[in-house]
């Protein structure tokens, strides 16, 4: 019963959508790219990584390379929409994972308190701390540059960002006579927080979370740009940057092209999180 | 007799004689445009308001009392629209105004206040600069001669030390205190017209009484006309010459006090007058009238008479063919009704008053709850590492029993220690003295999660605000099968069967178990809660204010369910509340608190009759009733309840007493004094002095 209510109300959202311009055109744009990565086969002219002899004598657009080669005369259109799937699949594993890990520690450290939440909270310090980038590096670094373990990294950042916003609403939300009622007809602690305290915080983290995949694209971005994204030679846009920039004089498509894709998917997520603010205002 | 104690006198029913109007109503519109479409909210709405005259605007939540308060200031906001008919304010226009005409008048000539004073201070500017602003904007005045009206008006409203005051911080005053600086603000520029949406709403009920005393005193020395909206029609009959009665954005009866109280055309206004507990009747003398159903959507009016589905008078078809015409009714000229049968309705039956039956007394049950000099402290600490700091002590040794099968209430005003109280009984709090027996088990000290299936099973909650008490992802089956399984360990097939029977139990229509409860309305959701707290078939009811957000025609109904339920199932109620009229109806003993400790405790009839306990009587002198005939001794507490933390050493309630004897109030705790009946009264006054104390309310 509790289930059919909560999709009703996730299909009502996806309905308001339709009334706020800005979420819609975040919406397009991240539908876009989601339809790109899965067709990838499909759409994509080339092999992201065959290298093309004519191409690298002028790799500039053309009729044959729409978007033009990059410096080994590989058809950059291709690479773009092959890099797509890196992105669209690292970025929401990433925040999937640090969010249900972010959940539970928040609502361990709201709910419980006491010393629950100070060691919590000084662990979340701890790592709060140190400047997202120099912790990206440290992990990967530490780990070896693979998809795997940008995931680790980016669950490494987000995770005590999140633990301090469910941590927060986790205690507003207990407070709530509702949670009283179920712990006097005796419920667990585990379901009081998954059950009736969670669902009630879902409004701003599904802001956040839209926001947060948009930071993440960035994040694989910069991680692929300083060479610590995936091994070479399979196609991500910061890798794709970080080859050619020194080009970039010359040929300025060559890193100009992944740029924009990564900005566009960046704003896209922006802009639907705007949209999912304005509809939770709203209603 | 105390000095401070006088008979109260009411605003005079005279009809406004050939005095100049000052606000003048004409047909007036107001819609709302939101994204479903035009919301007309008050369709058609025509008054006169004469000078220094008060008119008091009632009804439930909801239906235009405060957005015809804004449409007076012309201040409706982003979606509001005035779309026709005419303000005319002394005589001029003001849909016709400029922003800047407006803006004198605002605040100069007409001025409001507000129900919640804190969103009408500036939380960062000392008071005494934001009281000099207004006649340095309005009247031109120099700092020094603004200073000094400042310091004047402060001082009118009884604020001590008025001086000190100007350089206060909002925040450092009570909420009684702010609430007469705001008034005070509202007063500065001699405004001929005051308009006070639901001003005392927020205030204990002492606090309230002294606010009221002094709208009704400024009002006789400065003149002002006021526009008194208030959904407590108690509070009204103090201050106002004249009622209008407001349903669904309509004027359904207007007219003088007297007039309307005496004999009220309009069934809406019978009804609401139904279904208000009064301080002398209790559940064997009368039964609460509830209006059925709930105020309409207005998206769709009708054509005829918007009261008609929930009227009992309703007449088919001439109520609902064509619209509905005012009638002016009555000798005076002045009472307006705008009902077909204003002049075939019988004159309405007021409920009896004064004599309450004692029938069903005869029983006695065994205690069912005992509390035995059980003390709830809290440890402040200061500081970071929380050393030292001192202790609050919210609940100090009170000895209390409630019957099985019977109502104990807890009355007092906030921060009496009430709600801890109720906090240590369902075990979410820990009690840290005493002892907490039900049914001669000892569970205070046994936290929620610690308490076996059987103590849970046995006490439940009713909580007061209907908008937290409910899950809001949760449906109202959902809520119902899980209190079921939990409690009674029934499930599937059968739990949904006892979903349906504790929906009947409420009186709640079968297919709400699969509505969410932002489907429902206040009223609704509080049935859903008790429908909750009834799963386990529990032997002690704690319901904390479970009917103090309600609007009054719900809140009757509540309460009679309460009444129900406890008759059919034998349960016991603890019922907390700080509304006495709703504890006179409802409780067979009533225990008053004061700053953690019991005042008074007894059978309900001795509660409500001398001997009085001094905190009591104060309280039911503050009371508002809603009836201009029924007197009132009246006595005015100075100043606020003092925190728990720096509470006398002797009584608590010496700071504030009228009949305080002497030193010996302030050093030494009272004796509790025990009548024959169980009646207790912790006073130095012997028992027998304060019986000599003459009813408060006759």
């Amino acid at each position: 019963m509790s289930n059919d209510g909560v999709i009703a109300l996730a299909w009502n959202r996806i309905r308001l959508l339709k009334e706020s311009p800005v979420g819609m055109v975040g919406a397009f744009l991240v539908l876009f790219w989601i339809f790109v990565a899965i067709f990838a086969p499909l759409i994509a002219p080339y092999d992201p990584n065959a290298n093309n002899m004519d191409a690298l004598i002028d790799p500039t657009p053309s009729a044959v390379n729409w978007l033009g080669a990059d410096n080994s005369g590989r058809d950059i259109l291709s690479r773009i929409i092959w890099g797509s799937r890196t992105v669209l699949i690292v970025a929401p594993i990433a925040v999937i994972c640090a969010y249900i890990i972010g959940c539970l520690l928040g609502l361990m450290a709201g709910y419980y308190r006491g010393w629950v939440d100070q060691v919590i909270n000084r662990i979340a310090d701890i790592l709060l701390s140190f400047p997202a980038i120099v912790l990206y590096i440290i992990v990967i670094m530490k780990l070896g540059p693979s998809a795997i373990n940008v995931i680790m990294a980016v669950i490494f950042v987000a995770t005590p960002q999140i633990t301090r916003i469910v941590r927060g609403m986790t205690l507003e939300l207990r407070e709530r006579d509702y949670v009283a009622a179920a712990k006097m007809r005796g419920e667990t602690a585990l379901y009081i927080m998954l059950v009736e305290i969670l669902p009630n915080a879902r409004g701003p983290l599904i802001v956040d979370a839209c926001l947060r995949l948009g930071y993440t694209t960035i994040a694989i971005g910069v991680l692929g740009f300083l060479g610590l994204g995936l091994p070479p030679p399979d196609p991500d846009w910061g890798g794709m940057v970080k080859e050619t920039y020194a080009m970039m004089t010359i040929y300025p498509h060559m890193s100009l092209f992944p740029a924009a894709a990564i900005t566009s998917l960046v704003v896209g997520f922006s802009l639907l999180a705007d949209g999912m603010r304005e509809i939770s205002l709203r209603d | 007799m105390s000095t401070n104690a006088a008979t109260l006198d009411r605003p005079s029913d005279q009809a406004p004689g050939a005095r100049k109007p000052i606000l003048e109503l004409r047909n007036v519109s107001i819609s709302y445009f939101v994204r479903a479409g035009e919301l007309k909210v008050v369709p058609d709405i025509s008054l006169t308001l004469y000078e220094g005259e008060a008119l008091g605007l009632v009804g439930e939540s909801g239906c235009g009392k405060s957005t015809v308060a804004f449409a007076i200031m012309k201040y409706l906001g982003g979606a509001g629209r005035l779309t026709g008919g005419q303000i005319l304010f002394e005589g001029r226009d003001m849909t016709k105004m400029s922003d800047e005409e407006l803006r004198k008048i605002r605040g100069g000539r007409m001025a409001m206040v507000y129900q919640d004073p804190m969103s009408s201070l500036n939380p960062v500017i000392p008071i005494g600069k934001q009281l000099m602003e207004v006649p340095i904007i309005h009247s031109g005045v120099g700092t020094a001669e603004a200073e000094k009206r400042a310091v004047q008006m402060l001082r009118e409203v009884n604020l001590p030390d008025p001086e000190s005051m100007m350089t206060r911080y909002p925040h450092q005053l009570s909420g009684g205190q702010q609430q007469r600086v705001v008034i005070a603000m509202a007063l500065m520029a001699e405004p001929s017209l005051l308009v006070m949406d639901e001003p005392t709403t927020g205030l204990d009920v002492t606090v309230e009484a002294a606010v009221l005393d002094l709208v009704a005193q400024l009002r006789k020395k400065h003149n002002s006309a006021i526009v008194f909206i208030s959904h407590n029609l108690g509070t009204v009959v103090r201050i106002c010459d004249r009622i209008g009665v407001m349903y669904a954005g309509e004027l359904v009866e207007e007219g003088p006090i007297g007039e309307v109280f005496r004999d009220p055309r309009h069934p809406y206004t019978r009804g609401l007058l139904n279904c208000i507990p009064t301080l002398n009747a209790d559940k064997r003398s009368r039964p609460l009238s509830a209006i059925p159903g709930q105020v309409p959507p207005i998206l769709n009016r009708p054509k005829g008479c918007i009261f008609a589905p929930r009227c009992p008078d309703a007449a088919g078809e001439r109520c609902t063919a064509a619209a509905i015409p005012t009638t002016i009714y009555g000798e005076s000229g002045h009472h307006r009704v705008k009902c077909v049968r204003v002049r075939e309705l019988a004159k309405h039956a007021r409920p009896e008053t004064g004599v309450v039956a004692d029938g069903e007394a005869a029983v006695t049950h065994e205690d069912l709850l005992t509390l035995v000099g059980l003390k709830k402290t809290y440890r402040q600490s200061i500081g970071m590492f929380g050393g030292e700091g001192y202790d609050v002590h919210a609940v100090d040794d009170i000895d209390l029993a409630a019957r099985q099968s019977e109502t104990l209430a807890i009355v007092g005003e906030s921060g009496c220690g009430k709600s801890t109280l109720a906090k240590v009984l369902t075990g979410i709090e820990l009690a840290t003295g005493g002892q907490v027996l039900l049914a001669g088990k000892e569970i205070g000290r046994t936290a929620i999660e610690n308490r076996d299936s059987a103590t849970k099973r046995a006490v439940q909650m009713v909580f007061q605000n209907p908008d937290s008490t409910l899950n809001p992802s949760h449906s109202v089956g959902y809520v119902m099968e899980r209190a079921l399984a939990k409690l009674t360990g029934v499930g599937g097939r059968k739990a949904k069967d006892a979903v349906l029977n504790l929906l009947k139990t409420v009186n709640l229509p079968l297919e709400f178990a699969n509505r969410m409860p932002r489907q429902l309305s206040g009223g609704q959701k509080q049935r859903v809660a008790i429908a909750r707290a009834l799963a386990g078939e529990p032997d002690l009811i704690l319901a904390d204010e479970p009917v103090s957000a309600l609007d009054v025609s719900v809140q009757a109904a509540i309460i009679n369910l309460l009444v129900d339920i406890q008759k059919k199932r034998g349960s016991t109620l603890l019922f907390i509340s700080h509304d006495l009229s709703v504890v006179r109806y409802l409780a067979d003993h009533v225990a008053v608190m004061y700053l953690g400790q019991v005042m008074e405790f007894g059978n309900v009839t001795d509660v409500f009759a001398p001997p009085y306990h001094p905190y009591t009587e104060a309280l039911m002198s503050a009371v508002p009733i809603a009836d201009p005939d029924v007197k009132q001794r009246r006595i005015i507490l100075e100043g606020n309840i003092p925190s728990p933390q720096n509470r006398p050493a002797g009584c608590p309630f010496a700071t504030r007493c009228p009949r305080k004897v002497g030193a010996i109030c302030d050093d030494t705790p009272p004796p509790v004094q025990i009548s024959d009946a169980g009646h207790r009264i912790a006073c130095h006054i012997p028992i027998a002095e304060l019986a000599t104390a003459t009813q408060v309310v006759f």
